[in-house]
């Protein structure tokens, strides 16, 4: 199923997220989890919170200032908002993935798209469904990463998600350096190449 | 017998302290700031203040509101958030602001957009041109990495702790403190996705004017870029000096330049009609 991905150690968890659906789970730090794009091209929609203090959670910013590069990779750290390491990038089929283009919402589909957009669902109902169930809110959204999804920056600053880079089977591995609550917004969005217009499911497997 | 050694002494001694001038400080009545831009009126003023290297601000601001904010010495480097003040779980959202404008770089006519699909502020200004949605503030770690501390109460204060204070101001916490946007020191993006930062020093008087779409709360940390490679603490005063002025009109170029744009400030007028 994987693509010559690199042996997991014992395997503690392992789930298919349905197409569109939202999931999360708390990755124990030395756990690895791998996110496997079944189908290909199938943007997953990621935020970490510190198990002990969730006001501790992903930055995007801090990420990328200390790597010096917009772009996450294998080697790339995730930081948390204090500059603490949160988990790391220790393998991925994909040559790289995103991390400036944030969730999709019902509120922003309006101005990408029009108000026609405003009932489908989006990423960020499912990162306020999945936190709500530990008490987290609104507040608690900060940009996200997004594995295999593609948005390249060109010279004059123009930037968008274009035809993404992914295959079926392809993966990416995440060592958790402390205790994580990992929230995925599988994503629903329709209206860009993102997902090939065409949400599909993904296979998550957490070993240590 | 010292200067403060009973009530009536210590009294004295601290009101002969008013009227003490500082590098850093608030213009109080606002009415009284001087060096307004032109065609400002001093009774149109309401907030004029000079953030210390290191400083921060928090502040509210009405719909229509400008806020100009003038890097004075060459050397200043705020970091910006910004709330919905009637409903501060609404705030700034850079992934949409960038992705919205399919682009990466704000200047002037550019829009800060919240994460409600909204416009909260237009850069209807922008003498500089060098700024950074990318990487975000300082925090403890990185300051203590390069000047030793980074502590509110030390020399080296960083972002993120000068944001816990400002936004604590307003019954805000951690959790509210959200990806900001950095004024005047310059992120660009290489084609393998490198970061490429120029904190100049640049010419004294550069200034960005923001005009408020909504009511809003700012917040301001002039602190060192993240990236900022210098092995000093180096940063110099803001200004920040609001005024008056009208709620943005149907025919403003700004508001009709893209239809994303116009959708967020249709989404606006939509909000405030009731």
């Amino acid at each position: 199923m994987t693509v010559s991905a690199p042996p997991l150690g014992t395997v503690v968890h392992d789930e298919v997220v349905p197409a569109r659906a939202p999931w999360m789970h708390t990755v124990r730090a030395g756990q690895t989890l791998r996110i496997v794009d079944l189908e290909g091209n199938q943007a997953v929609d990621f935020l970490a919170y510190s198990a002990a203090d969730d006001a501790e959670r992903y930055s995007a910013q801090d990420t990328i200032a200390a790597q010096g590069n917009v772009f996450l990779r294998e080697g790339s750290v995730l930081l948390s908002n204090e500059g603490a390491p949160m988990m790391t990038v220790t393998a991925t089929a994909v040559a790289y993935h995103d991390t400036i283009g944030g969730a999709c919402s019902c509120e922003s589909n309006t101005l990408r798209y029009g108000h026609h957009t405003k009932a489908q669902h989006a990423c960020v109902e499912n990162f306020l469904v999945a936190n709500a169930q530990q008490g987290r809110g609104k507040r608690d959204m900060v940009s996200n990463v997004n594995w295999f999804m593609n948005v390249p920056v060109e010279a004059d600053g123009a930037l968008g998600i274009v035809d993404g880079i992914s295959a079926p089977g392809l993966y990416v591995d995440l060592r958790a350096e402390m205790d994580v609550v990992v929230v995925v917004s599988n994503c629903p969005q329709i209206n860009n190449p993102c997902n090939g217009f065409n949400p599909t499911p993904v296979r998550m497997i957490v070993a240590e | 017998m010292s200067d403060t050694a009973n009530p009536y002494a210590a009294q004295a001694h601290a009101r002969a302290q008013a009227g003490t001038r500082a590098q850093a400080m608030p213009t109080v009545p606002a009415t009284d700031a001087v060096d307004l831009p032109q065609g400002v009126a001093p009774a149109d003023v309401v907030w004029d203040e000079t953030l210390a290297p290191g400083g921060y601000a928090s502040r509210q601001i009405a719909r229509g509101t400008r806020l100009r904010l003038t890097d004075l010495a060459g050397d200043a480097s705020p970091s910006l958030l910004l709330f919905n003040a009637e409903r501060p779980v609404e705030r700034l959202n850079i992934a949409d602001t960038l992705k919205v404008q399919w682009n990466g770089y704000l200047g002037q006519g550019r829009l800060l957009l919240s994460d409600m699909g909204r416009v909260l502020a237009s850069l209807v200004e922008d003498t500089a041109g060098t700024h950074d949605a990318f990487c975000g503030a300082s925090n403890q770690a990185s300051n203590a990495r390069k000047y030793g501390d980074g502590f509110n109460h030390g020399a080296h204060p960083n972002a993120r702790d000068r944001f816990s204070l400002g936004v604590a101001k307003f019954g805000l916490g951690r959790k509210d403190i959200h990806p900001c946007l950095n004024l005047f020191k310059e992120v660009r993006v290489a084609q393998g996705g490198e970061t490429v930062i120029d904190v100049g020093p640049y010419p004294p008087g550069r200034f960005v004017t923001l005009r408020a779409e909504m009511d809003l709360i700012v917040v301001l940390a002039n602190c060192p870029h993240v990236l900022d490679p210098r092995a000093e603490y180096a940063v110099t005063p803001l200004r920040a000096t609001a005024w008056r002025g009208p709620v943005t009109p149907e025919a403003d170029p700004i508001r009709n330049a893209t239809p994303e744009g116009l959708r967020a400030f249709l989404n606006v007028e939509d909000y405030y009609r009731r």
